[in-house]
């Protein structure tokens, strides 16, 4: 349970450590907040000839708002976000999301870019940064380039970032405040990988109807994917103030969309099951949000 | 591949300066336990995953299972040696000790460490907040119900220290 050897730098700045990925440390890995990479190093699933510590630079750990959107940097860590007033207010979906990463521990020293770059499919932070349609800033030799995090998530572990990319912000777009929200996740053990979860927001018209729905599943599949048929649904039927039976049987149609949507993506029957339920419940809480306010 | 070369490291482990050096592969956790003799830094499954290896840094607890100890340069750890003052122990050890909340007690260092951790930020949790603060330690004697006490005692105790 001891990481093989390796060689480790410790970059002072991103060009410094864009210098070492395209150079002296063309195969290393960069290391961020380590939460996931770390483990994989110490049961020997990972053997990078060489780390690039990114903690050193300067900079990369902010939450900041800008003209209509929320920037975070890289580094910034789980718990910087889980306690920021303004991710609070701005952003609940994703101030939901992110007390579920893990343990407080993890939280202290887990990174918003380290979890996304390394892209586990049972992660929080892609499944609801996917759902807020985040842009993703990378930066490489060539300069800047930023991705939508629907584009970005490309399968398991995997990324669009190039090798020589380094993740440095997270952009999030607020022109369309969400008027209800949901992060729901299943896990056997409370902290533990999530077996599915399902990110929710919903978007209101000026009549007080669904404009528009915005519902990703992950941790069932090998990435965030989005379910389209649940927002299709959602848009046309979804008002705050439905009759109940009513509203009881679109979440029951939208339970079994969900389900359905998982099938053709190769999950189980059980965590189709589960999405399915889990979209229900996240849609049911985001309702309830939206009736309330 | 030639083993790399040893780096420097600078940390302050429970008040005390040490400077020395560390091959970038070694965990905090062997650094504190083979360098500096600090054997409370308890090693349960190595992977971030049990909680025993818990320690502050800079005032944040984190696991030293997963962390290198060339990344803690600069840092300020602490570590369960580091709690008591000389003979006196910390509210949170003493309430440990009162409400027999430790067993074989290889989670306890984490355990402790993990409610120093939530008691400074929330000193006035509840029950759930206190299983949810600690849900990443695992007690294998499973004698949850006695560490929540303790620190549901420990926390009163603090607030009453504090009172002018």
């Amino acid at each position: 349970m001891k990481p093989a050897p390796f060689l480790y730098y410790r970059a002072r700045s991103i060009e410094e450590a864009l210098d070492l990925l395209t150079g002296t440390a063309a195969n290393g890995k960069l290391l961020a907040g380590g939460q996931s990479l770390v483990p994989l190093l110490n049961l020997r699933l990972a053997r990078p000839e060489a780390l690039i510590d990114l903690n050193g630079i300067p900079g990369l750990s902010y939450i900041r708002s800008e003209a209509n959107e929320i920037a975070i940097g890289a580094l910034t860590r789980q718990r910087e976000m889980e306690f920021s007033e303004l991710l609070a207010k701005e952003l609940p979906l994703l101030a939901e999301a992110i007390p579920q990463i893990g343990h407080p521990a993890i939280r202290n020293r887990g990174t918003l870019g380290g979890s996304l770059a390394h892209a586990d499919p049972a992660a929080e932070l892609p499944c609801a940064l996917t759902a807020l349609d985040a842009r993703l800033v990378a930066v490489g030799p060539g300069g800047e380039r930023a991705i939508r995090a629907e584009d970005f998530f490309t399968g398991f572990y995997a990324t669009a970032l190039a090798d020589n990319e380094i993740l440095k912000e997270v952009r999030i777009p607020l022109e369309k405040r969400a008027a209800g929200w949901s992060f729901v996740e299943f896990a056997r053990r409370h902290g533990d990988f999530a077996l599915a979860e399902v990110s929710v927001l919903l978007f209101a018209d000026g009549g007080g109807r669904c404009a528009s729905a915005r519902v990703v599943a992950g941790g069932s599949v090998e990435r965030p994917i989005r379910l389209t048929t649940v927002e299709t649904l959602i848009q046309d039927e979804i008002s705050p103030g439905a009759q109940a039976s009513t509203l009881a049987d679109v979440l029951k149609h939208a339970e079994h969309l969900a389900a359905t949507e998982i099938q053709s993506s190769g999950a189980s029957d059980y965590l189709c099951h589960l999405t399915g339920v889990l979209a229900r419940r996240a849609l049911e809480s985001a309702i309830e949000r939206w009736r309330k306010a | 591949m030639k083993a790399p070369d040893l780096v420097p490291v600078s940390l302050e482990v429970n008040g005390t300066r040490f400077e020395g050096e560390a091959e970038p592969r070694k965990t905090l956790a062997d650094f504190l336990r083979e360098e500096l003799g600090l054997t409370g830094v308890n090693l349960g499954c190595e992977h971030g995953v049990c909680g025993a290896c818990s320690v502050l840094l800079d005032g944040a607890v984190v696991r030293s299972c997963i962390l290198l100890a060339v990344q803690a340069d600069g840092c300020k750890i602490t570590t369960i040696e580091g709690l008591a003052k000389e003979e006196k122990l910390h509210p949170i050890q003493q309430a440990f000790l009162d409400h027999h909340a430790l067993q074989c007690g290889f989670c306890t260092p984490g355990m402790v460490l993990a409610a120093v951790d939530l008691l400074k930020r929330c000193p006035h949790p509840s029950e759930i907040q206190i299983r949810e603060a600690l849900s990443g330690n695992l007690c294998m004697c499973t004698g949850y119900v006695n560490i929540v006490r303790a620190v549901s005692a420990a926390a009163e105790r603090m607030r009453t220290a504090e009172k002018p």
